[in-house]
């Protein structure tokens, strides 16, 4: 498979790194051969955190060129015009009014809800992105963030079925 | 093991393959992007510890090789330059046990206050370097950089860089952990006592050495051949070789593995196939200069990309001799000080004395944006105190006075205790005041232990340096310690009455970092056996 680009993007504290890390171990699950790239350090500190996940047959560099990715998953709105350049022409944007606030309380997994609604258009087994979550999250939050996932891809089917 | 598929940070690889190679020591100081190495060696089951700084790191390592065990030496690029001095002369010595000492470096400054190229170091030191592409060859250099410095008794340097250290690529390791020498002691004074008379055979015999690995790497180091089309043929090291091989897939390439001492007769023969030789590199033009000055013709980068990391983008610029100016990065919001961070307060009074703050390196360090505004020197580790002095003694008085040195827990045990042994020796005619921002924990890197929070890497309990007893015994004047009981205004007060008086101070601010206090009181409770058994401290945050 050609490679695919993701990238996920937010402020320190979202979630943004394990969002990344989920989808990474998924696509790995998945046998893809994987890259994921980010930059730590002065993220925990509420600044702008970006992370480029890429998978296929054979990824080279870890990180996204400019324009290129596929998808982007963007966690807080004000982030989402900063981060824009990297989608190419004719990717998909997830961003957070896809949920409505009202109905979707769970802030807290707001990451793991959005790679729910990306899981539409990622060809990633359902049973891959599962496993990753367990992996990833404390057990105590799977079935939360089980439910946050589904409720994500509800979502975004719905909107995609509207348009 | 062998065929398991593992997907691994290129620090977690460096772990993993310490532990499969029978490390028997890890010592280092926390540092972006090296920290995670250490702590995952611990928590695999390594034998991994935290020195005050990266000086005394390389000296304990250095030690352990000398009594014959493989060992790790862990810290970023710039730590390198505190372990400068042991460094230099260990490359003479003949060590026993392997000896890798990493050096991850910060292309871009993701999180550095430089970005300093450390392949300079290879050549000045004389110690064979590796550079690993990804994860995979991060785990596969551990292991032969081990077999290197045990072959030829030389410290190696794996050199990695932010985008080695911190992209998750996947790793098969290899089948067995083999078992490695044990330690004991054996005397070999001419080899590892550094007089003038044995350093000078010594010196010869690490360049022997040197020859001795470069012919090694002629005929069979780890080199890898793209062959590709003839008229563009690559050179590249590192993360560059994985981003040139994106950027032109129809392109012969070079990439070197072991980049010092370099196979310049491969390199040169690969030369003599192609028309075009272009030598792809981060940072500074290392390569390409020795290229050049072993006669080999090779095209560099335009000065531009000197600057910050290489990605796709750049490599393509670079291949069509783009120097046009690069699109701006989108500016992203800048990190701050967390809400309810002890740091504040303290930035908040120096803000309000209109203070001359010489600060340091840490989360304090963001003292210096608004709204706080309130630091004007950030150089290196432990530069506050010495700054701050050097400024109090030529400024006149007036501004002297209003001179204060600031200076983190972790910062101040790595490299401000001999800052505190100046001000006593050499005290300004205006005095001096040093704060201590002690907020439990090396928060700067995510939350690493050191000498002054009385607790091991592990987080288990250790003896505890007492900063104000060590300021007592150093000899200086007036020493204060303000708890996070204190109000704002009795640090205010403090600070004022100190710095009118013409006496050396210290006042230690003790109040923990907001993000660490949960666990530091899990650990706590830990130590004094008051925690169920399965209990965990990941639990303890959400
Ligand atoms: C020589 C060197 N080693 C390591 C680092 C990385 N580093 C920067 S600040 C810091 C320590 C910060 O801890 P502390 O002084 O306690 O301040 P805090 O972040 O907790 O506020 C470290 C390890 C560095 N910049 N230079
Ligand atoms: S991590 Fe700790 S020290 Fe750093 S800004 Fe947050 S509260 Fe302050």
């Amino acid at each position: 498979m050609k490679v695919k680009n993701v990238v996920i993007a937010g402020l320190g504290g979202q979630g943004v790194l394990k969002a990344s890390d989920i989808l990474a171990d998924a696509a790995f699950r998945a046998g893809f051969d994987v890259k994921k790239s980010e930059l730590h350090g002065m993220s925990q500190r509420g600044g702008s955190v970006s992370s480029d996940v890429r998978y296929g047959d054979a990824v080279l560099s870890p990180m996204v060129p400019p324009g290129e990715a596929d998808v982007l998953v963007v966690l807080e709105a004000t982030q989402v015009e900063i981060n824009r350049p990297t989608l190419r022409a004719g990717g998909v944007l997830i961003g957070p009014d896809l949920l409505d606030p009202e109905a979707f309380k769970n802030k807290k997994s707001l990451n793991v809800a959005l790679l729910g609604a990306a899981s539409t258009i990622l060809e990633i087994p359902e049973e891959d992105w599962l496993a990753a979550m367990r992996a990833n999250l404390a057990e105590k939050l799977h079935k939360l963030n089980e439910q946050s996932f589904a409720t994500g891809r509800a979502a975004a089917l719905a909107r995609s079925s509207a348009t | 093991m062998t065929g398991e598929r593992l997907l691994l940070s290129g620090d977690d690889a460096v772990a993993l393959a310490a532990l499969h190679a029978g490390v028997r020591l890890g010592t280092g100081y926390p540092g972006t992007p090296s920290t995670e190495i250490l702590e995952t060696f611990d928590r695999l089951g390594g034998q991994a510890q935290w020195s005050p700084n990266e000086k005394v790191a390389l000296e304990v390592g250095l030690g352990s090789a000398f009594a014959g065990a493989r060992t790790l030496v862990t810290m970023k690029h710039v730590g390198l330059n505190v372990a400068a001095d042991p460094l230099f002369t260990a490359a003479y010595t003949d060590i026993l046990g392997g000896l890798i000492v990493v050096s991850a470096d910060d292309p871009g400054m993701a999180s550095s206050q430089n970005e300093q190229d450390n392949r300079h170091y290879a050549r000045a030191a004389a110690l064979p370097m590796l550079e690993p592409i990804d994860s995979q060859q991060a785990y596969d250099f551990t292991w032969l950089g081990f077999e290197i410095s045990e072959r030829w008794k030389i410290p190696v340097i794996l050199r990695v860089t932010t985008r080695v250290c911190h992209a998750k690529t996947i790793v098969r390791p290899r089948a067995t952990a083999q078992s490695s020498p044990q330690p004991s002691f054996q005397r070999d004074v001419p080899a590892r006592v550094m007089i003038p008379a044995y350093a000078k055979p010594a010196h010869q015999r690490l360049r022997q050495k040197l020859a001795d690995i470069a012919a090694w790497n002629e005929a069979e180091g780890p080199v890898r051949l793209d062959a590709g089309d003839s008229k563009l043929g690559i050179v590249a090291t590192g993360i560059s070789a994985v981003h040139a091989r994106e950027a032109a897939p129809e392109a012969s390439q070079l990439t070197l593995g072991l980049t010092y001492p370099l196979p310049l007769e491969r390199i040169r023969t690969f030369a003599a196939g192609v028309e075009r030789l272009l030598v792809i590199e981060e940072g500074d033009p290392v390569l390409v200069d020795s290229l050049r000055a072993a006669g080999i013709p090779a095209e560099g980068k335009p000065e531009m990309y000197r600057f910050g990391e290489l990605n796709v983008a750049r490599v393509r610029r670079i291949l069509a001799g783009d120097t046009s100016p690069e699109p701006a990065p989108p500016k992203g919001k800048p990190p701050e000080l967390c809400q309810g961070c002890s740091h504040r307060g303290v930035f908040e009074v120096l803000r309000d004395l209109n203070c001359i703050v010489a600060g340091d390196i840490g989360c304090y360090t963001l003292g210096v944006l608004p709204p706080f505004s309130a630091m004007d020197t950030c150089v290196c580790m432990g530069a506050s105190i010495g700054v701050g002095l050097g400024m109090r003694h030529v400024l006149p008085e007036e501004q002297a006075r209003r001179v204060v040195s600031v200076i983190g827990d972790s910062t101040f045990v790595h490299s401000g205790i001999t800052g505190l042994a100046e001000m006593v020796y050499n005290p300004p005619s205006t005095g001096h005041l040093v704060l201590i921002l002690d907020n439990g924990t090396t928060a700067m890197t995510g939350q690493q232990e050191h000498p002054g929070t009385g607790r091991l890497l592990d987080h288990s309990p250790t003896g505890k340096i007492s900063f104000e007893a060590l300021g007592r015994a150093m000899g200086i004047q007036n020493v204060h310690v303000v708890s996070s009981q204190d109000k704002e205004q009795s640090l205010r007060d403090l600070i004022t009455g100190l710095l009118a008086k013409s006496e050396t101070s210290l006042v230690v601010t003790r109040q923990p970092c907001v993000l660490a206090a949960p666990k530091i009181r899990f650990y706590e409770k830990a130590a004094t056996g008051q925690t169920t058994p399965d209990s965990c401290a990941a639990d303890v945050v959400d």
